[in-house]
């Protein structure tokens, strides 16, 4: 862990576009998130996967600056977008920060409902993000751009549902009309935050097509938060498994749930693959992770995942150490895992 | 009362008479090997062209105001023992299908017998028998636990219901201990435990009365993947040990697939395929079937290089996405 910092620098001046070093929030008492380190390339999709309370989401509205009243984080944020940044995102005020949410990055939340303002036309809202941060010259201008954003995002009729209000669209327009807002100023960092699990399968899939459309086609990064690990496999090239406010495993999607390093990695790729390897697994028992996430706070010292973990010894109660798996463009960071008794492969 | 764990007291056949309640209650059935091979005789449910409909708000003074059929025409056997699942878009008329086998709505056509017994022109008031005999695990853990009650008196509530006052306290120690909670959790509210614990209490509280039949909606849906587990191996658990016939709503075809010997596809208020489950996976019939199917994320085939494209690709083949997903 004492080594992380030296190399994420490096490449963080190469072609990163986020990179978030050492990066810590709590409450008073309580800390939630510690030393939180990764970077996200130009065009690069990032998964981060984890239970509900391991931290995902705080690690999201960390990186927007939106975390709630009361809770303090430290560490580094950098974005570089259209200007490469050279602040600390963490250290600047609200007025600064609201310059470059929906701008430079811009996130899609979980309920499409909840993002959007009832009582404004959905392509007023669509337009507003532009005019607010002065993309487009006028307001014409901006009302066209909608039209083909809308459009992009394969809305129906776009010309006449810009009209229409949020209540008059279903669940997947909504999530539509939110990407659409999402990406309208050309972000170079788009955050999803679970953007499907409130959507059906069908309405899921073509969101999640759109979602890596939108992203190719702007060669924007994408750090992507969901706990269905079909998903990332589907969407991402790269995961980051959280548990505990920590990031406990790193790497290629292909790697890292082919063959996990972690405990808690495998415990999740074991409880959540309900079919096996060749189609159905038959009604045996499945794998489970004993016990249920510790609230924030409660997590043990030294390893976060010990008190669950079957392989935990004395030596889990020192933090382990941070151990890259092999050479990655994005740093040591972006490979490796931190299990002291890891997981397949043989080697230690 | 019998000791629960062991494997016990009597086999329960087709006898769709009225039992005494005390006389079931607590004692496990046989283990049940195989449902799928050795199906026991007998019809749980039977639906016959099962019909409701709902009307809208009018939206003219001169015409009457529109109807929707949210479930039309469905026709179904689940058979004494059989895991039958439901699977479907939201809108497709799950819940509202699921409603009518409860006996917690009465369906505009159709008939529904549950063991033998019609239940679809009853009234609340004759249908307790049928509270006894099927009982519902819901899919939110949090609003459907009485915040106000302590855990105790929510397992014990459908005994309370039926008029059964005697032994509960011991009755509920031994539901809580099935379904892997100690017994000291009896005197704490719902608020105090975790989703998937919550999600034990109500299976601990559908399994109070004894019944024949268990009815989940979306159980797991709101649990993360590592609880979602464990519960679904408690469901299987008890379902196993008590010989009972589970009807698993869900719209998650891979949980579907894990737990039931035969699935339904529903949509749009219509049974569209039903087919037993490995088949059903393996050779979809139904056009709606197999967009339903290329659209689920699946692990291992996304590592096999399946993309999002790919994904929506299989759904677009479909035509264009209903209205209301809402």
């Amino acid at each position: 862990m004492t080594a992380r910092p030296v190399e994420t620098e490096a490449v963080a001046d190469e072609h990163a576009v986020l990179s978030v070093d050492n990066l810590s929030v709590g409450a008073r008492h309580t800390p939630l998130l510690h030393d939180v380190s990764f970077t996200i390339g130009r065009g690069e999709r990032v998964g981060l996967i984890g239970e509900s309370g391991s931290g995902k989401s705080l690690t999201a509205l960390a990186v927007m600056g939106l975390l709630p009243e009361g809770l303090q984080a430290s560490g580094d944020v950098r974005l570089s977008a259209r200007t490469p940044a050279r602040r600390n995102l963490l250290g600047v005020g609200e007025r600064e920060m609201a310059r470059v949410r929906g701008d430079g990055m811009s996130m899609v939340f979980q309920e499409p409902m909840t993002a959007l303002n009832p009582t404004m036309r959905v392509g007023d809202q669509v337009a507003e993000v532009m005019l607010l941060h002065r993309t487009q010259p006028s307001r014409a201008a901006a009302r066209r751009r909608v039209v083909e954003l809308l459009e992009k995002v394969d809305l129906p009729d776009p010309a006449h549902l810009a009209r229409s209000y949020p209540h008059e669209l279903s669940g997947g327009q909504r999530q539509r009309v939110v990407l659409a807002i999402a990406l309208a100023n050309d972000p170079a960092l788009l955050i999803c935050d679970e953007p499907t699990t409130a959507l059906d399968v069908t309405v899921q899939a073509t969101v999640l097509d759109l979602v890596v459309r939108g992203v190719e086609a702007r060669h924007a990064a994408m750090l992507f938060i969901t706990h269905d690990l079909g998903v990332v496999a589907t969407v991402c090239e790269r995961v980051l498994v959280m548990y505990g406010g920590r990031i406990v495993e790193a790497g290629p999607v292909q790697e890292v749930f082919a063959d996990p390093r972690h405990r808690y990695t495998q415990g999740l790729i074991g409880a959540s693959d309900l079919t096996g390897a060749e189609g159905r697994r038959g009604r045996a028992a499945l794998p489970t992770i004993p016990g249920s996430v510790p609230p924030a706070g409660r997590f043990p010292e030294g390893c976060v995942f010990r008190t669950r973990c079957a392989h935990a010894t004395q030596r889990c109660e020192t933090l382990p150490p941070w151990v890259p798996r092999g050479p990655h463009p994005a740093g040591e960071t972006a490979y490796g895992h931190a299990c002291v008794h890891p997981a397949g492969g043989g080697t230690t | 009362m019998t000791a629960e764990t062991g494997s016990g007291a009597e086999p329960r056949r087709g006898s769709t008479g009225a039992e005494p309640p005390g006389v079931r209650t607590g004692s496990g059935a046989e283990p049940r090997r195989g449902s799928t091979g050795a199906e026991p005789p007998g019809v749980a449910i039977e639906l016959r062209e099962v019909c409701r409909d709902f009307r809208r708000r009018r939206t003219s003074l001169t015409q009457p105001a529109p109807v929707v059929r949210a479930v039309k025409d469905v026709t179904a056997t689940i058979g004494r023992g059989e895991r039958f699942g439901i699977v479907g878009e939201s809108g497709s008329g799950k819940s509202t299908l699921l409603r009518l086998l409860c006996g917690l709505d009465q369906p505009t056509s159709g008939e529904l017998l549950v063991e033998g017994r019609p239940i679809h022109d009853q009234p609340a008031r004759r249908l307790g028998w049928l509270r006894q005999r099927l009982q519902l695990v819901f899919q939110d853990p949090m609003s459907s636990l009485d915040p106000r009650m302590r855990v105790r008196d929510i397992v014990a509530e459908p005994l309370v219901a039926q008029g059964r006052h005697e032994g509960n306290r011991e009755r509920v120690v031994e539901l809580l201990e099935r379904v892997g909670l100690s017994a000291d959790v009896a005197d704490r509210y719902p608020h105090q435990f975790s989703g998937g614990q919550r999600q034990r209490i109500s299976v601990a509280r559908a399994l109070a009365p004894g019944p024949d039949i268990l009815v989940a909606d979306e159980p797991v849906s709101a649990l993360d993947v590592s609880v979602r587990a464990q519960v679904l191996n408690l469901i299987d658990e008890v379902v196993e040990a008590f010989g009972l016939t589970l009807v698993f709503v869900s719209h998650d075809l891979s949980v579907v697939r894990h737990v039931c010997d035969r699935v339904a596809v529903m949509q749009r208020g219509e049974l569209v395929e039903v087919a037993p489950t490995e088949q059903l996976f393996a050779a979809p019939e139904h056009p709606y079937t197999r967009s339903l199917l290329a659209a689920v994320p699946d692990l291992h085939q996304a590592l096999a290089g399946r993309t999002a494209q790919d994904l929506a690709a299989g759904v677009a083949r479909r035509g264009p996405e209903p209205g209301g997903t809402a």
